[in-house]
């Protein structure tokens, strides 16, 4: 009975992200899409939050937002994987439910 | 028509009859919009339309239909509570043609 | 009724400064016509549209905060409201407004609404749903 929760917002504007982190369940999907990719960078003041969860949940970002952004895959944190639209429609269709986080 | 007239003053409605300033309303003017409606408003009206305005002025919503049946239900007893009767009173629908000769906005999940 | 489905409202934006707050309520009384198993979340600001003495005479908008205590009309009797997202933001339950219901199948007996939850338990509550609706 996993989640696919989607993050759209930088979680350097709101706390989405990190409200989203704190709910998720073991075996869940974390999305990060539109502005919400900005979560995947390495080297920022949050990676270490998103790299511990890294473990326990899957984290994604949606590749055509990361190069709409002009961000590299190699700067993604370890453990984060980016996915094409093909991917998040596998992603919805495997989980029980959709969770977005605005 | 865009307004009613009512003791020589007009109060405008919507293009569906509801007035647009809820202030506006007066017993009045209920019995003015009730003619539009071809309701001739008894004791048994007056009785919904006052809830109606009592219970928006508690919570700031017009009821759905059946809230509204069950709390007349409730505080009126089963004899009027009851869907036959209130259509009865208010053959296109008691939430709606009441609310609107109530002064109320059209409920919430009205369409 | 076996195709009754646990739908979830996520409630999460302060009241005024957007519209996500007000939409959602609508959302919840129209969808209530549908008799699912609706149940409300409060966490992050969302929990600032239960605090009680709301007065929005000054700005010129509806104060909606009246119409959570018709919720119980519409069977809609579950308010889950998160406990570390009130501390964040130096608030306690004394700090909400009071919703209650009437318990049809207890005589009538009234009852509270809002159900204070952890956060973990929060998370629970979102994985036991069918449909999570986000505002």
């Amino acid at each position: 009975m996993a989640t696919l929760h989607t993050v759209n917002k930088s979680p350097f504007a709101n706390q989405s992200l990190l409200s989203c982190l704190n709910h998720v369940k073991d075996g869940d999907s974390v999305l990060m899409i539109e502005d919400g990719v900005y979560g995947g960078l390495a080297g920022s003041g949050l990676s270490d939050a998103v790299a511990a969860k890294a473990g326990s949940v899957q984290v994604f970002v949606l590749q055509e937002d990361l190069e709409a952004r002009g961000i590299d895959a190699g700067r993604l944190i370890d453990g984060v994987t980016a996915v094409g639209y093909d991917g998040f429609v596998n992603l919805v269709a495997e989980t029980d439910r959709t969770q977005a986080w605005l | 028509m865009s307004a009613y007239s009512v003791n020589g003053q007009t109060v405008e409605h919507d293009e569906e009859g509801y007035i647009t300033n809820l202030s506006d309303w007066s017993k009045d003017l209920a019995e003015v919009i009730a003619k539009e409606e071809n309701i001739d408003m008894t004791e048994e009206h007056w009785a919904v339309v006052n809830f109606l305005r009592e219970y928006y002025d508690e919570y700031q919503i017009a009821p759905a239909v059946r809230v509204l049946i069950k709390a007349i239900k409730k505080s009126m007893g089963p004899e009027v509570g009851n869907n036959k009767y209130m259509y009865e009173l208010f053959p296109y629908g008691p939430a709606k043609q009441a609310c609107k000769i109530a002064g109320l906005p059209k409920p919430t999940g009205c369409v | 009724m076996s195709d009754v489905k646990k739908f979830l409202y996520v409630n999460r934006k302060a009241p005024y400064g957007t519209i996500y707050a007000l939409e959602s309520l609508e959302v919840v009384l129209i969808g209530a016509a549908f008799e699912q198993d609706v149940s409300l979340a409060f966490l992050d600001d969302g929990v600032f549209q239960l605090t009680k003495g709301q007065k929005t005479d000054g700005i010129g908008v509806k104060n909606f905060s009246p119409t959570f205590r018709a919720l119980g009309d519409y069977e809609v009797t579950k308010l889950y409201v998160e406990k570390e997202s009130l501390e964040e933001r130096g608030l306690t339950e004394d700090d909400l407004q009071e919703i209650m219901y009437e318990d049809e199948d207890d005589d009538w007996e009234e009852k509270p609404s809002i159900r204070i939850v952890s956060r973990a338990e929060m998370a629970d509550v979102m994985a036991d749903q069918d449909v999570v609706l986000s505002f």
